[in-house]
Parts: C-alpha cells; structure tokens; sequence
C-alpha cells in the first residue's frame, strides 16, 4: 500500500492503541487514475473513506458553454474514455429532443451497435482490471486483446481509437462500408468463447471469490438513496435498465435480457458484467444483421442541422452555404430545459442541458454515473478491511475522467 | 405520456399547496419550481409519497442567470423506478440565502451539493461538510459562474529554481476567441437605431 503518510490521530487515551490514516494514492496501480482516498484505519479495519477527487479536473462544463453544440460532442469522449460514443450519445439526445429531430432507422442502429462494443469496452476493462486488483494478472492480457480489436472498429467507423465524435446531432458521422459490419458480425462467435474463457479464470476461481462474495454489499434503498444506477442497482436486485424502462433509439425492438444480482456484493456485480457483455454481443449480433440488410440514410436530412456530405458540397452552392454556416455558426436550438440520460456502461449517464436559444449550450450539466459511484465509498468501506478497499472500488467502476469532469 | 405527467403535477400541487409555485409539463418533463426553503419538504414528499416513490436520486446542479435578482436555480432531478417517471424540482437563490440541505433525505446529495458549492458558491445549510471538490486545494473563486472567466486568474507550473509548484497569473500567447455569431435579426434583441419608432403608439 503506498503509505506515503502515515499519522497518528490521538482518539484514544491508551498510548499504545491509535487510529492510522493513510493516502492511498494518488499515484497507485489499484486507484484506477488520479483519486487520492485518505483512509482512518483502526488496525487494519477502516474507520473512515475521504476521497479527494479533481486531480482530473478540466472545466468540460465550462468549456461547452463556449462552444456551439457540434464542437461540443468531443468534450464527451473525453469523459468516461473506455467507452467513448456511449456520453456522445447523451449528448445528442437533449440536442434532437429540443430541436425534435428524428434520427433515422439506420442511423439508430449504428448508434446501438456502437454503444452496445462501448459497453463491452468498458465492462470488459473494469472486470479484469478488478481481477488484476485482487491479484490475477492473465484476465487483463486476455480481455485488454479483444478491447485492441473493438477500438480497430471504432477507428474504421470514425477514424479514431477513441476519441471518435463519430455521434451527431441527428445521426451519426458517416454511414459504416459493408465489409466492417461483416468483421463486427464474425467477431461476435469468437468473443463469445473469450467471455467463457475468462469465467473459467475467475468465476470459480478460490481466490477471487474469497476477495469479493460478501465484500461491498449495498441495499437496494441504500443504492437508489445514494444516487447508484447501472450495474450497481442490478446488483441489489432491481431489474432497472434504461433500455427496457426508458427506451431510447431502437432498443424497444431488440432482444435482450437484463441480469441481476441477488446478494448485492462485488461478486455479483462481477458476474452482471460479464452476462451484459454477452447480451451486448447478442444485441450487436442484431444490429449488424439488419444493417446488412436495410440501406438508408444515417443522420437526419434536415440540412439546417446535418452538414452535407463533401461531394455535395463541391457541387451544390446550397450545400457549400449550408457547410459553412453549420462550421461557423452553427445550428440554433431552441430556448429550454431537457434532461436525457442513457444507460452507459457504468451506469446512468445524464446531459441536462439548458438552451438560451443561441447556437451555444447556456449550461450543459453532466450527470456521471461515477461520481455519485465513489462519493459513497465511505458509506461502503466503512467496517472492511483495508484490502477490500481495492476490492470494492475495482467493483464501482470508476472512471476518473467521467468524475472529474 | 405528457397526460400522466401532468396529472401527477396535479397530484403534487394538491398535496403541497403551499410549498408549490408553478407545475410546467415541456418537451416531456416534469418540472416543479418551489421556494427555496420548500426544498427539503418537496423532497420527503416525492421520496415518501406512495403514489410518486422518487427514491432514486439522480443529480442536484446549479444554473447562473446573472441578470435575474436571485441569481442561481438549484436543479434536482429525481427517478422513480415504481413510475418510470424523472421530475425535476427547481428553486431560486442567491449567494447568501442558503437551500436547506437535502442531504438528509438523499445520502447522495453530499457530493452534488459540495460541488453546487465549489462552482457556484451556492450555500446549503444542514449539509455536514460543505467544503470544495473538485477544484485546486486553496482555489478562489467560483469557476461556473457566468462572471468567471473561461481562462481563470492563475496557472501553475513547477519552478526548477525554488523546486515546487507555483502560482502565476495567467499569461495567453494569443486572446482567448469567443466570436459571437448572434445575428441582429435571429439572436439578441439589438435595437437598431429608427426601430423603436416602430413599436412607438402612433399619433392621432
């Protein structure tokens, strides 16, 4: 543990029994990035969690309230960056439900597709990178592999690994070629036998289940009190997930089952994740199949809103005014409030923006499902050891670019 | 969609005559504005109430409006899973009246509120430990206000000559570009010079 600190606090009368307080962090391989954790222990049992977070800190608020809503989308890769296009897509919702733009069937179901390989982007970073917590090193050589070929599809979709901007406002960027969502379908049946691997690693294995069952167990009341979602309320037994309560896109007309846990620890929560990942590739599985086969357009027509494509722009003087006025200027939203959350890999991931009626966002609250994640890690460590603190923040799934903002 | 919201905004108002200014149903969403002092009670209601059940906490933020006398809307959004339904709840202040902490009703406002606090300066009384979050430690100033720079007023870099970190006022290389690409006939309400005649009552 990187005791860096190591203070006596004198609660006690007896000279020889005192409280220790160390930092953990915020340079430590298990603090998943720069969170700097202040720990009161009492021997080796912890008597209080003060996280001290915004080492990470960039003002992404503030920054979007000075740019026009299309420069905006890439502060949202920038967020949670394990799985970038999933906070775009929040984004892009506020903006087409106040400017009431639908997105085509098309443009829908690359947007599903592409959060379905984020959610396995990051689920799949967080399980493994929770094994390598509790000491395995393997799962993170085998999962980080097929992260390698998810990013190859991201980069060939948008030309990025992962600061993509691939989602827009009423679409997506560009439509995808034929040949990569053959690749995405062939990927599918190989990942599926890497998920069955890497449960042979660790579902039965002694000691990951001796670092997790009963280690972070969180009520479901407490969970919805403290402000969880995700993964973290299915893990105490709620079935609540966005795409079945709160459908967006198309998710209504795609198949697939929501896991949930029954004994609200980091165990459960494990095996969630590892399910999601294969319902994702089901639903990717879907998704690629009727992209195969339903051409159309990928973003919305409206050309006040969607720049037009190069080509037309050489050729058209309409297209070439239409460009220059959307990367200048911009497009104008209407004056309002609106709230859109989608259910991100970690959890909810909510955009609460507020309109003036300008070609800027007035404020662009970002509501990360992170943040309210770790503010409960004394709430949750309280009474454990100092070993399961390791445990049970690898099982939040923290991500510090989405808690910093 | 819009039908059942507004009759649970009815619902509402009939239950908390007092505490409830205004009931708006818009682009699908339930907001509720209520006084500043309300907060709490609105709160216990939506949380406690068997036909609302907003048990789950969502997100507690500021907004800046400098021009208005109360200058700041406190923003909480609650989820009710039972309903599968969001509201909103809204409530003026200003920088010194404090919004009574909803702390005790929702364990997750602890951080929303201490970050209401570091980027608006927005007070909440009863809240255990209002201190900043997610700024520098020792940072002044409230960096989301609308008064507030986007460059901010100091930079850090190591010096190698005192071997530590220090503090110095911004320096930009080039003017920080903000164009403003507001039309006179689309945006602002510019008055141009003769336009007022227009709206003047005429003569005889």
């Amino acid at each position: 543990m990187n005791a860096a600190v190591g203070t006596a606090s004198a609660t006690t009368t007896d000279p020889n029994v005192r409280n220790f307080q160390i930092n953990f962090g915020p340079q430590h391989p298990a603090a998943h990035g720069v969170l700097r954790l202040v720990l009161e222990l009492d021997g080796e049992v912890v008597e209080r969690v003060d996280p001290h977070i915004g080492l990470l800190h960039r003002g992404t608020e503030k920054l979007i309230e000075t740019k026009t809503y299309a420069q905006a989308v890439p502060y949202f890769d920038r967020l949670d960056y394990v799985a970038p296009m999933n906070q775009e897509h929040a984004f892009c919702l506020t903006i087409e439900r106040l400017l009431g733009v639908e997105v085509p069937k098309r443009g829908q179901l690359i947007r599903v597709l592409y959060s379905e390989i984020g959610r396995i982007l990051s689920h799949m970073l967080n399980v493994t990178t929770q094994a390598m917590d509790v000491g395995a090193l393997t799962p993170p050589l085998w999962g980080f592999e097929e992260r390698e070929k998810l990013m190859v599809f991201y980069e060939r979709a948008s030309g990025s690994r992962m600061h993509a901007a691939y989602f827009r406002a009423g679409g997506v960027h560009q439509d995808l070629p034929r040949q990569l969502v053959e690749d995405i379908l062939a990927w599918i049946d190989p990942f599926l036998k890497v998920c069955d691997d890497l449960e042979g690693l660790l579902t039965d294995n002694r000691i990951f289940k001796q670092r997790n069952v009963d280690i972070g167990i969180v009520s479901l009341e407490d969970a919805f009190a403290w402000g969880f979602s995700g993964v973290m309320v299915r893990g105490s037994g709620a079935a609540w997930d966005l795409r079945k309560a709160l459908p967006y896109e198309c998710y209504d007309e795609l198949e697939f089952d929501i896991p949930i846990g029954k004994n609200c620890d980091n165990y459960d929560r494990y095996c969630i994740r590892m399910e999601e990942m294969r319902q994702s590739a089901y639903i990717m599985r879907q998704c690629c199949e009727r992209l195969l086969k339903e051409p159309g357009p990928v973003s919305a027509v409206d050309n006040k809103i969607v720049p037009p494509k190069r080509g037309e722009m050489k050729r058209s003087m309409e297209a070439l005014i239409h460009h220059f006025k959307l990367y200048t200027e911009g497009f104008h939203v209407p004056a309002g409030e609106v709230y859109a959350a989608v259910e991100a890999p970690k959890g909810e991931f909510g955009v609460y923006l507020v309109s003036d009626g300008t070609n800027k966002p007035y404020r662009c609250k970002i509501r990360a499902p992170g943040f309210a994640h770790l503010q409960s890690m004394d709430f949750m460590c309280r009474g454990y050891m100092l070993a399961d603190v390791s445990a049970i923040l690898g099982s939040l799934d923290i991500v510090f670019g989405e808690v910093d903002r | 969609m819009d039908e059942t919201l507004r009759e649970l905004g009815a619902h509402i108002a009939e239950a908390l005559p007092d505490a409830i200014d205004e009931i708006v149903v818009a682009y699908g969403e339930l907001t509720v504005t209520v006084p500043g002092a309300e907060v709490v009670k609105v709160l216990t209601f939506l949380r406690d109430d068997p036909s609302c059940r907003f048990v789950s906490f969502i997100d507690i933020c500021g907004v800046d409006w400098p021009k208005r006398e109360k200058r700041f809307d406190v923003v909480y959004h609650l989820l009710s899973p039972t309903l599968n339904a969001r509201i909103r709840v809204k409530a003026e202040t200003d920088e010194t009246t404090p919004v009574p902490s909803a702390t005790a009703v929702f364990a997750g406002a602890l951080w929303f509120e201490r970050e209401a606090y570091d980027m608006y300066g927005i007070l909440f009384s009863g809240h255990p430990e209002l201190r900043r979050l997610l700024t520098d430690y020792g940072f002044d100033g409230y960096p989301l206000r609308k008064d507030f720079p986007t460059t901010g007023f100091v930079e850090v870099r190591y010096d190698d000559e005192r071997k530590r970190v220090v503090y110095e006022p911004v320096k930009l290389a080039q003017e920080f570009r903000n164009f403003d690409f507001l039309s006179p006939w689309e945006g602002p309400d510019y008055v141009l010079p003769g336009d007022e005649k227009a709206s003047a009552p005429k003569a005889g």
